[in-house]
């Protein structure tokens, strides 16, 4: 009984929407929605579950002062300012006596704290994208030769200073790199992504059905 | 020949003005009909896109720029009420206009008002009352149930023939038989193994096929004593990690091994996600990384973060966007399909690896599909393309 039953969820979860999709009747499609909204209170439950988790182990690490002990510290205190000031001061903005407007701290901390912080974390890919082609494009054998090759012709096509270095001859109908990168791009790029992505779209209807019919149970622990 | 020319376009403005005075003698062939396979809360109107009356209008309301399309305004009128109300807004050229959002089985009936200059409307003929029903299928989805009942006859099929006792082969990937490698690894360095199952829900089959390996992955570290830890960025996720990590412990005959903090949430944001991994990676040096699942551009922090430290990385991802990052920076990348096939390969169990192949025989299918597709297009056969067109 206490694997049956999650297991009987499971499939009949998994079944419905499928139905829904196909058949457009009100009553089906109406408790397709409340599924949907089933699923986004259930995941607020599970974020407060989640938000413990993160305190207690937190304070575990800062008690016994564990190495990073400080990181854990300065979570739990972001994390305290930031509840209290969306608690208690809420969002937005307010308008002052004298006409000017404020901001709330919470919108404060997110404007001026965190979005340039993530967008500081988002440019350091960069300087990674820089170093893992570095690694990357070496002559080592046949395919990493042409991964080199295709990977510069791509770069000097993708830039203004590739396509005024070679800018190709039109008169003898020869293509400049950026028309060369075009077309790698379009093509031979193209087919390759999809090509992966039909493999994993399978795959992905595979694992589908195997849950569907409960011959897998990874929600479970075990097959 | 000129006096008849002005003549008749003087004709045909007190006409447009007489229709703008009585409302309904702009005839653009208005037909409502109920819309196909839905739920019947919509009714789809068509029109003529070219009316006989279209030059004489722009002649008269010339358009800026030479545009010849014009704004129309559709108005719509229950059974039971006497006014019209607004229904929305398209182009003339448009032909056609779907209204949602309808009560079944009541009747309604449209006009059309055409606005050719800011605060003149001429008024269409109004429709008959027609009421929307609903409709049982959907049969512009007809071609996505075909082959689904196909890859379902196929998976179904080859799991009742893995079930007979037939031999199943399935070819050896890489990144799964480097699982044993790199957990021997982390045991034999004194370091931990760490595994992040991807950043987004257990709903999405990505993260079920990572919590896969998780159990498997947990089994071994149970087996050798190797720290394991699972930083999630989803708390279902990891509600459903920390219960295979705890049964495969349990399994594996180590139930003290397991400790409630190997499993914790950290937060659900991209990038700060990224950088609590990373500072993971960077202070507690973990001797083998898994990187599976659903990943998005905190793919390469994370496996070039796994890099600088020397990690033994195995990575696994269906997103195509991000398959190079970690093909460029991991040890062993499963790609798509091959995370899929995980469990199957692990566990082989018969069920399963049926599955799989009938997964296989789909992709040859649709292989066929495709060779057959481009010499029916190269040919100019559109209705064999169009039965596969996009819903």
């Amino acid at each position: 009984m206490k694997r049956q039953v999650p297991i009987t969820l499971a499939i009949l979860a998994s079944l419905y929407p499928v139905i829904a999709f196909y058949f457009p009747a009100e009553g089906i499609n109406r408790f397709n929605q409340s599924l949907d909204e089933w699923m986004v209170i259930i995941a607020s439950f599970a974020l407060a579950l989640g938000v413990v988790s993160m305190i207690m182990v937190n304070l575990h690490k800062v008690r016994r002062r564990q190495k990073g002990w400080i990181f854990g510290l300065i979570t739990l205190a972001a994390f305290a300012m930031m509840a209290s000031f969306g608690l208690l001061g809420g969002q937005g903005s307010r308008e002052l006596a004298d006409g000017t407007t404020r901001l709330e701290p919470f919108t404060w901390v997110f404007q001026f704290m965190y979005s340039p912080l993530q967008s500081t974390m988002f440019s350091l890919l960069a300087f990674y994208v820089a170093s893992a082609s570095y690694r990357a494009f070496r002559v080592r054998n046949v395919e990493a030769t042409l991964l080199l090759v295709g990977a510069l012709i791509i770069m000097l096509g993708r830039v203004p200073l590739g396509a005024h270095l070679l800018p190709g001859i039109e008169s003898w109908r020869i293509p400049g790199v950026a028309d060369v990168a075009e077309w790698i791009m379009k093509y031979p790029n193209a087919a390759g992504q999809r090509g992966v992505i039909i493999g994993a779209a399978l795959g992905a209807a595979s694992m589908s059905i195997r849950v569907m019919v409960g011959i897998e149970r990874p929600y479970l622990g075990k097959s | 020949m000129r006096n008849r020319t002005w003549t008749g376009l003087l004709c045909a403005a007190l006409l447009l003005a007489a229709g703008r005075a009585r409302g309904d003698e702009l005839q653009l062939g208005l037909t409502v009909a109920d819309t196909p396979s839905d739920d019947g809360r919509s009714l789809t109107l068509s029109w003529n896109e070219a009316p006989a009356a279209l030059a004489l209008i722009l002649a008269q309301y010339p358009q800026p720029s030479g545009e010849t399309d014009l704004r129309l305004l559709i108005e719509r009128r229950a059974a039971g009420d006497t006014a019209f109300v607004h229904a929305g807004s398209t182009e003339l050229s448009a032909g056609a206009f779907v209204d949602p959002g309808l009560e079944r089985g009541r009747e309604y009936a449209y006009r059309l008002i055409l606005e050719p200059a800011e605060g003149v409307l001429l008024a269409s003929e109004t429709s008959a009352p027609v009421a929307p029903r609903a409709n049982f299928f959907r049969l512009y989805r007809i071609n996505a149930l075909v082959m689904m009942l196909l890859m379902g006859g196929l998976v179904i099929g080859f799991i009742m023939a893995a079930r007979s006792g037939r031999e199943l082969y399935i070819r050896r990937i890489a990144g799964l038989d480097a699982i044993d490698e790199a957990i021997g690894r982390a045991t034999e360095m004194g370091r931990k193994v760490l595994f992040v199952p991807g950043i987004i829900s257990i709903s999405e089959p990505q993260t079920l096929a990572a919590l896969g390996i998780l159990g498997y992955v947990a089994k071994l570290t149970a087996k050798y004593g190797t720290q394991l830890e699972v930083p999630n960025a989803d708390p279902l996720t990891m509600a459903a990690a920390r219960e295979i990590v705890k049964q495969s412990y349990m399994e594996a005959g180590s139930p003290e091994g397991f400790r409630e903090d190997m499993v914790h949430y950290i937060t659900q944001d991209q990038f700060a996600y990224a950088g609590a991994v990373s500072g993971i990676m960077v202070r507690d040096r973990p001797a083998a990384n898994f990187l599976l699942g659903w990943f998005a551009a905190e793919s390469l922090f994370l496996s070039e973060t796994g890099q600088s430290i020397n990690a033994i990385q195995i990575a696994g991802t269906g997103q195509v966007t991000q398959l190079p990052f970690f093909v460029a920076a991991c040890d062993y990348t499963m790609l798509g399909e091959e995370l899929f096939a995980a469990s199957a390969y692990l566990s082989r169990d018969p069920l399963i690896l049926g599955s799989i192949k009938g997964q296989d025989m789909m992709k040859a299918v649709i292989l066929i599909a495709v060779i057959v597709g481009v010499i029916m297009a190269s040919l100019g056969v559109r209705g064999y393309v169009d039965w596969f067109a996009a819903l």
